[in-house]
């Protein structure tokens, strides 16, 4: 592929190399990382441990966002509850008090738990960019094995440091295989 | 396009003996495959058995069709329900339902966080089962309202009647477990199906099969960010479908435990529910996944390991369930309480009490057998138990709700309760609607989870690794 002519910058998302195992990958990933080049992503067909944090990932915010939907989830429940009883129909049995709150705790504890699963969806899929249709990393015909059985590395054409010719041969120095520029 | 052809391995492969989890020699492609083929398998090569199954499973789903229909044209009378057992298959097939359910999350969530590797396999279909489970489950309360078309009053919603439900009622529970315990279920199964849903739009062999794929896989490329972000969201709905799954069933037990009725009104109901649930939930996955494994020939992916921790699981619940029993039967004798007491004694002995004897049997007596090891590493054995458990589990739910209510407080309003044929048409077409959905969702999804089975591969390779190392 990289006798494709791709000339302007532009036109290029990036460079990338193939390796057959996740440890491969890791050390390539490490060495990238130690030559500065930072714009780069990993895809493996599986979770690889310490991937992420080689190509140099360090805040992961799901966790976060998911504490703001379940306390979000919690109190809503619990104040609509309240709000249904207390304002909207209140209702006098037997002269029991209308903020019966110890009755509210089962479905305010599945709202908080349904906002903080529905949360975890969404900021997962949204900080991951997902759905997303198109991506220039599919113009590579090996690139469907990242599914199956293939790892890969691209640098980013966006990287400061990066050239198309001498980011391939620093791309090959790694043992990479299959190592081509990735059409933007 | 990777694999040429697309057919079920010619020979019957061996399993690999209740040590292993995997076959050795898999490595990532070819889990790939295997898992993937079932699925891209031409309809007509499928198994007889699988075509047999799922016709016979549609002819039931035309049955609850009939049944419904009827139930909806002339009313709750088709029923056998009437006063004093206003709860009868209804609640029965609800509460049962809901128990399968249960032993999904439990694999997929609960054994997550303990760190089972045994899960692998299991869970991708568990989940599934959990949530046709559901689906019958919630047909069930809707259905028993009598006017089902209504049913969306049990939601709190702005209306111009200025009514709300009572919130302060378990009934309303829920509405609310029973709906989010649907929802996450299907979040936490689809989340786990992406990667997977990737690998298969990068194996179908046909472009109308890559590009449904390719819509449902949302673009899921396998980033290394996009991964460590999506661990991170696996393992908080892990955590969070724990205490769903403890909540869910503690507040069905509510339906019964909060009421004065007596035989409802204790509190060991939600515990030992939880663990009936849970009791009821591996037995469904063992009868299910026991053909599965061997029309699909998947000895190698699910082996005796999975079925034997599955069947050690039962043995624990079940044991817990017998300690509900006797803690029931002991506390309606110690409490002194004439109602209690006369319940209790009439549970056993009055005009029900076949079904209590039958329960004792499928749900204590016979399960003990799994106490041998000859016995739990017999397949056609354990399939044997799971139907009978089962079987043991909805007689549970028969006997707690008909033996509680046929006796009211005063003898003139004693009663009996006959079900009637839409009564078992209703419950034997749910059972078919949940075969339909088992039988087409293992056609057209991976019913094992993919990238987790590489997961294995990689750290079987690990473990290879290293102790050649240390030789």
């Amino acid at each position: 592929m990289s006798q494709l002519e791709l000339s302007p910058l532009e036109d290029i998302h990036g460079a990338m190399a193939e390796f057959d195992t996740p440890e491969e990958l890791i050390a390539a990933c490490e060495k990238a990382y130690a030559e500065g080049f930072r714009k780069m992503d990993a895809y493996a067909p599986l979770p690889v441990e310490g991937l992420a944090e080689a190509i140099g990932f360090k805040r992961n915010k799901v966790a976060f966002c998911v504490l703001i939907g379940g306390i979000c989830g919690a109190i809503g429940g619990f104040a609509l509850l309240e709000w249904i009883t207390v304002i909207a129909y209140p209702h006098n049995v037997g002269g029991r008090p209308l903020n019966s709150w110890p009755a509210y705790i089962p479905i305010t504890f599945e709202c908080m738990i349904l906002l903080s699963a529905l949360t975890a969806m969404i900021s997962m899929f949204a900080m991951n960019g997902l759905p997303k249709p198109y991506h220039p990393v599919f113009n590579i015909p090996e690139f469907e094995r990242a599914s199956i059985d293939k790892f890969f590395l691209c640098i980013e054409s966006r990287d400061p440091k990066f050239t198309p010719d001498g980011t391939l041969d620093f791309l090959r120095g790694l043992g990479g295989k299959e190592v081509t520029l990735v059409p933007a | 396009m990777i694999t040429e052809k697309i057919e079920l391995p010619p020979e019957q492969i061996p399993d690999p003996g209740p040590n292993r989890i995997l076959s050795p020699g898999h490595d990532y492609q070819s889990v790939s495959e295997r898992i993937g083929g079932v699925v891209l398998l031409p309809l007509v090569n499928s198994p007889k058995k699988w075509l047999v199954g799922a016709f016979i499973s549609f002819i039931f789903v035309n049955i609850l069709m009939f049944c419904m229909y009827v139930l909806f044209f002339r009313g709750i009378g088709t029923w056998g329900v009437n006063i004093p057992i206003g709860w009868g298959f209804a609640i029965v097939n609800f509460v049962w339902w809901i128990g399968i359910g249960h032993a999904g999350t439990l694999i997929s969530a609960i054994l997550f966080l303990l760190k089972q590797d045994w899960r692998t396999s299991i869970n991708r279909f568990s989940e599934a089962m959990t949530l046709f489970a559901v689906a019958c489950a919630g047909m069930f309360p809707i259905l028993h309202l009598g006017r089902p078309w209504l049913a969306y009053w049990l939601f709190p919603y702005p209306n111009s009647m200025w009514l709300w439900p009572q919130p302060r009622s378990p009934l309303e529970w829920d509405v609310f477990a029973v709906s989010t315990y649907g929802t996450v279920s299907l979040v936490f199964w689809y989340i786990g199906l992406v990667p997977d849903l990737a690998t298969m739009r990068d194996i179908a062999p046909k472009m109308w099969q890559k590009k449904i794929y390719a819509v449902l896989a949302l673009g899921w490329r396998g980033s290394a960010i996009h991964w460590h972000r999506y661990q991170k969201a696996y393992l908080l709905l892990a955590g969070l479908a724990t205490p769903l799954v403890l909540s869910v069933h503690t507040v069905v037990s509510f339906d019964f435990a909060i009421s004065i009725i007596p035989g409802w009104h204790t509190t060991i109901f939600p515990p030992y529910f939880v663990a009936g649930a849970i009791y009821s939930g591996f037995a469904m996955v063992l009868t299910l996944i026991i053909p599965m494994r061997a029309w699909y020939n998947m000895r190698d992916l699910v082996t005796l390991r999975h079925i034997e921790s599955a069947a050690k699981l039962m043995l624990g619940t079940g044991l817990i369930v017998a300690y509900g029993y006797s803690m029931e039967a002991f506390f309606s004798w110690y409490s002194g309480d004439k109602y209690e007491s006369f319940m209790y004694w009439n549970r056993m002995t009055g005009p029900y009490g076949f079904t209590y004897a039958m329960l004792i049997a499928c749900n204590i007596a016979i399960p003990q057998l799994l106490w041998i090891k000859k016995v739990r590493q017999t397949i056609w054995a354990v399939w044997v138990l799971s139907i009978i458990i089962n079987i043991g589990m909805w007689l549970e739910r028969f006997v707690i709700v008909v033996t509680s209510l046929h006796r009211d407080f005063l003898p003139s309003s004693w009663g009996m309760y006959i079900p009637t044929k839409y009564d078992w048409g209703t419950y034997a077409g749910t059972i078919g609607f949940f075969l339909l959905l088992m039988f087409l969702f293992v056609r057209m999804l991976p019913s094992i989870s993919i990238f987790e089975v590489r997961e294995v591969v990689h750290h079987e390779a690990h473990e290879r690794q290293e102790l050649l190392e240390a030789q």
